[in-house]
């Protein structure tokens, strides 16, 4: 048995989309740039995918640009604002619980003359849209704060921010990282103010190594991938054809079905959480409800040292799960949204995130409390004292 | 321009009339080194001297590079090969060779001729002194000195001309397979794959014992012992990992010992099994990256009480050096990088706060009969279910 329990990290490719990706790879292999039949094939795809995309946002197709995927559409975002705004100032905000790819652009800025403020979040992993009120200065370029934090599932307040941003001074750039958040929202940039939108492919059933950014018309940004001036110049290099494509699909599959899954995932997540917190010394980290995201839960255990032995018992099992965030098997430290949320510091270590997708069921999370209700006697017996 | 490798050995010189063997392991490790790059090498000995040359084209650091895995070689002498055209043609190649390789520098060198082709119209005093006075013609910056040259070029007239000055280095050591086979104890830490290092570099094969404890140990823990042992097969050619899953034997002893013997009994397991594994592949002898005193599995009291489970030799190579000696010859051989990667092994992971230092042999035997009733049985299973892996 194969139970995937870890769709923040990754999720499957829906096997349509592999097979899409299949028949462009082979057949429809043209370059968009080419002059002849395959190259206008090949932008035919670009194209549709477009349209999905502005059709899902509410957006003009011009505002959408192709990219390799979050991390990407992340750097580009912060540093190609920056770098086009800095005569109107050089501060940026955004908060402490970003990802990677938002802290170390922002650090990288840091070392290049910008100045950098790092909201603070509250016990539910959320800014306080006061603390982003009294941050923000004269000199305030960009504001970058997250969808959907991805190690405890919190929802950022997103339209509360983009007005107070908006009202404070029209100029102001704000961008979100909805690599998480996408496919499990309803996303409209106009109406949130959102002037940049970073998603990825490969968290909503699409291949790896392809995302997509909105960049509202008329935003002023320097491009970082230089060169052969495709997609007008923002993002030089050929397009990624069949990741796109299958990207797009997954995304019109995700929102084909829409209300239907999420409240799908709210009800699967709902039992999970009550299962879960129903096991002795098992605490779920932050908010549970529809005031959360629909597919991630945060679990701390007390009584066991480190959550890596948990989740290689449960893979025993057939059961695929991450420690604190996936991104941490690169990087060992802790968890710095589990701190800043007020997590204990023993059980910094012993949390472990589930994260569900479309695919889970309800069988398979019946199995798994199962299998931690049996495996945590024997981990809190044996560990170093 | 190196068409060629003259290949001086060192210890393997001393040896009496079994020196063929010698010879011979080292010409099969030079050809399974060059095996795994672009190339037609041919090795060959003769009078004493191993040649590698290729007719091929092939890459020299590459080659370089290889020849300085090879335990048994102490220098590596690029040369120069030239066909016999007669001494104005010779005189006019070796300025060349030198003006290519010393780029008119200010140097001083001296000519060492060797005739073993007699039939060669000049004898070895008169090709030194001809060739000396055409370099110094040709050459202005360079200087005779017949004591301390900076250059030592060595002409040999064979049925081809042989023009070498360079000496990069070999590892030293004697080739593997001339001394047998010992079986190391393989962690991913910094210790033990220098260990093997050293043991191999005297000739011996290596074969390997891993031990892991899933699900306290990840299976990219195995996959980081695994690269290891490929790192170190770079120099001791293939080694067969056998890889033991430890966990049912490290629980049972956390349920029937002291906490503070946990360790040390662990260890002497894991020597047992070692030895099982040794025997079994007719090794002769242990090998760990023990050093006296790092950790408290390490003090001699706890060495002498590992020690006694075993009736092989165990080879401690690394006894007497100190952390960052070993940490040096970790980076050099280019294991470092590798066991420096975060993943926990099997011995730290319910390692007590206060182990024992000074274990007394008598007690913790009095601890292993609590052992009696399934220590056997676990054991056997372990070896049972043990993975071995061909690591080339």
């Amino acid at each position: 048995m194969e139970i995937y329990l870890d769709n923040s990290a990754t999720t499957m490719v829906r096997p349509e989309v592999a097979k899409l990706m299949y028949e462009i790879m082979t057949k429809d292999y043209g370059n968009p740039s080419s002059m002849h039949i395959k190259g206008v094939q090949a932008e035919r795809y670009l194209r549709e995918a477009k349209e999905i995309f502005a059709g899902i946002l509410k957006v003009s197709e011009k505002e959408i640009f192709f990219t390799s995927g979050g991390t990407e559409g992340d750097n580009m975002a912060i540093i190609g604002a920056a770098l086009a705004g800095k005569r109107r100032g050089k501060h940026i905000i955004t908060t402490v619980i970003e990802h990677p790819a938002v802290l170390e652009s922002c650090a990288f800025l840091e070392k290049n003359g910008f100045e950098v403020t790092y909201l603070p979040v509250n016990a539910a992993g959320q800014v306080e849209p006061d603390t982003l009120k009294a941050a923000l200065r004269n000199d305030t370029i960009l504001v970058s704060v997250m969808y959907v934090n991805n190690e405890i599932g919190a929802i950022e307040p997103i339209s509360e921010l983009g007005q107070i941003i908006k009202e404070y001074n029209k100029n102001i750039l704000f961008h979100v990282d909805a690599v998480q958040a996408f496919g499990k929202f309803r996303i409209h940039p106009y109406k949130e103010n959102i002037d940049m939108l970073t998603m990825s492919s490969h968290k909503i059933h699409g291949p790896k190594g392809v995302g997509a950014i909105f960049i509202k018309d008329k935003t002023k940004i320097q491009p970082i991938a230089l060169g052969g001036g495709q997609q007008k110049g923002m993002r030089s290099g050929t397009e990624n054809v069949p990741g796109i494509a299958g990207m797009a699909m997954a995304a019109k599959e995700l929102y084909d079905k829409f209300d239907e899954d999420v409240d799908r995932l709210y009800e699967l997540k709902k039992y999970f959480v009550n299962e879960i917190s129903g096991i002795e010394g098992a605490t779920v980290n932050g908010l549970t409800g529809r005031d959360s995201a629909p597919h991630v839960v945060s679990v701390s255990f007390e009584g066991i040292t480190k959550s890596e032995v948990l989740l290689h018992a449960l893979e025993d099992k057939g059961i695929y799960i991450s420690s604190g965030s996936a991104c941490s098997s690169n990087k060992p430290s802790l968890s710095s949204t589990l701190k800043t949320i007020g997590v204990k510091n023993e059980l910094l270590y012993a949390t472990l995130r589930f994260s569900f997708s479309v695919f889970t069921t309800k069988e398979e999370l019946e199995y798994t409390i199962n299998a931690i209700k049996e495996l945590l006697p024997v981990l809190r017996k044996y560990r170093p004292r | 321009m190196y068409k060629a490798f003259l290949i001086k050995y060192g210890e393997i010189g001393t040896k009496g009339k079994n020196r063929y063997l010698f010879e011979d392991a080292l010409c099969r490790q030079i050809r399974r080194a060059l095996k795994k790059i672009d190339g037609q090498f041919v090795v060959s000995k003769e009078q004493g001297r191993i040649y590698v040359e290729c007719d091929t084209d092939f890459d020299y650091d590459e080659a370089v590079a290889k020849l300085k895995t090879v335990f048994g070689i102490l220098w590596i002498c690029p040369m120069m090969q030239i066909e016999d055209n007669g001494f104005d043609d010779l005189a006019e190649q070796t300025v060349k060779y030198l003006k290519d390789v010393y780029k008119g520098k200010e140097m001083t060198f001296k000519v060492r001729a060797r005739r073993a082709r007699k039939n060669y119209p000049l004898n070895s005093m008169e090709i030194n002194m001809d060739l000396g006075e055409k370099i110094l013609d040709a050459i202005p910056q360079m200087k005779v000195d017949v004591h301390k040259p900076d250059i030592e070029l060595n002409v040999e007239i064979r049925n081809k001309i042989n023009i070498y000055s360079e000496f990069i280095p070999g590892p030293g050591g004697m080739p593997v397979g001339t001394n047998g086979k010992a079986t190391l104890l393989l962690s991913g830490g910094i210790d033990s794959p220098v260990a093997g290092y050293m043991i191999a570099k005297r000739g011996v094969i290596i074969d390997a014992v891993y031990f892991h404890a899933p699900p306290y140990t990840s299976e990219r823990a195995k996959q980081k012992v695994i690269d290891l042992a490929k790192l170190v097969a770079v120099y001791s050619g293939p080694i067969n990992l056998h890889i033991v899953n430890f966990t049912d034997i490290q629980l049972y002893i956390y349920d029937q010992c002291p906490h503070d013997e946990l360790t040390i009994i662990m260890r002497r397991y894991m020597m047992k099994i070692a030895e099982h594994f040794a025997l079994k592949e007719e090794s002769l002898g242990l090998i760990t990256g023990e050093s006296i005193g790092q950790v408290a599995s390490q003090t001699m009291h706890s060495l002498a009480v590992t020690n006694e489970v075993c009736t092989l030799p165990v080879l401690r190579p690394l006894i007497g050096f100190d952390k960052q000696e070993i940490i040096d010859i970790s980076e050099k051989i280019g294991t470092f990088e590798t066991s420096i990667l975060p993943f926990e092994d099997c011995c730290t992971i319910f390692v007590a706060k206060h182990p024992v230092t000074k274990p007394n042999l008598k007690a913790i035997k009095r601890s292993e009969l609590k052992l009696r009733e399934k220590i056997d049985e676990l054991v056997q299973t372990a070896i049972e279910t043990t993975e071995t892996l061909w690591i080339d």
